[in-house]
């Protein structure tokens, strides 16, 4: 019978670390990362709605360099988990399955979303004028 | 000899012991989240230099109330459907895994109702 000591595939002290693994560890990570994100959301809806003092303070948190710092993290893990989200789709309905379009969805997906974090960022200082 | 059929022997077995509605329900909710999340994104960005006044401007429209109820909804299902899987996967002891689930359900539902009646509050300008 199965001994509750033997080790889990993939073991990753062991296994070599491929494209494919990678994205969907990052793919858990960052959707963990978007669930404490919705705590900053739904802080903001309750700062609008709660009047102009506390919407103040909810801007000036996101303002400040560590505001600003945990909104870029938000942003990439929003990017990545998005367009991963696109390919895991694909694979529901049985497309993209060859291990050379997988891992050339992986990489299309790890550049569009570096690309779409810095394009929305860049988009948000320009829109406050200060670019 | 086992008797059982091949699926009566595999099933219960997962992590979970049950899957397709929760599978299905996950990919209902992602697929409305790609058009919500992408319109939430456009609007936080153009809204990046609003006040007070204009934010609630925004939010008093019946449309974007309605799209971010909408948003609301999809977002906190698929949150508590993928942190669902993510305990089950990785919690072994019975007692931890059924107690975080439990405060995942309630957390997720809490947050949920805190955003909606915020946007309420601020639609019906009360």
């Amino acid at each position: 019978m199965a001994s509750h000591e033997r080790p889990l595939s993939p073991h990753i002290q062991i296994y070599r670390w491929q494209i494919s693994m990678a994205l969907s560890i990052l793919h858990r990570v960052t959707g963990v990362g978007l669930g404490l994100g919705t705590l900053l959301m739904a802080y903001w809806l309750i700062a609008l709605a709660a009047g102009p003092v506390a919407f103040a303070d909810a801007q000036a948190l996101s303002g400040s360099w560590i505001g600003r710092l945990v909104l870029l993290g938000f942003t990439f893990a929003l990017c990545f988990h998005f367009l991963n989200g696109i390919r895991h789709l694909f694979w529901d309905i049985g497309q993209g399955f060859e291990i050379s379009t997988m891992r050339t969805s992986g990489w299309m997906v790890i550049v569009t979303s570096i690309a779409g974090t810095i394009a929305i960022w860049i988009a948000g200082y320009a829109a406050r004028g200060s670019l | 000899m086992s008797m059982q059929t091949p699926l009566g022997k595999v099933r219960g077995l997962g992590s979970a012991k049950e899957g397709a509605h929760h599978w299905w329900h996950q990919r209902l909710t992602a697929l409305a989240l790609l058009p919500l999340t992408a319109w939430f994104v456009i609007s936080m960005i153009t809204l990046m230099p609003a006040d007070y006044a204009a934010a609630q401007d925004w939010l008093g429209s019946p449309i974007v109330a309605g799209l971010m109820l909408l948003l609301i909804f999809a977002l906190f299902y698929h949150l508590k459907l993928g942190l669902q899987v993510v305990v089950e996967d990785y919690v072994h002891t019975p007692w931890l895994k059924t107690s975080t689930l439990i405060v995942l359900m309630f957390a997720s539902i809490l947050l949920g109702l805190a955003s909606v009646l915020s946007v309420l509050l601020v639609a019906f300008g009360v």
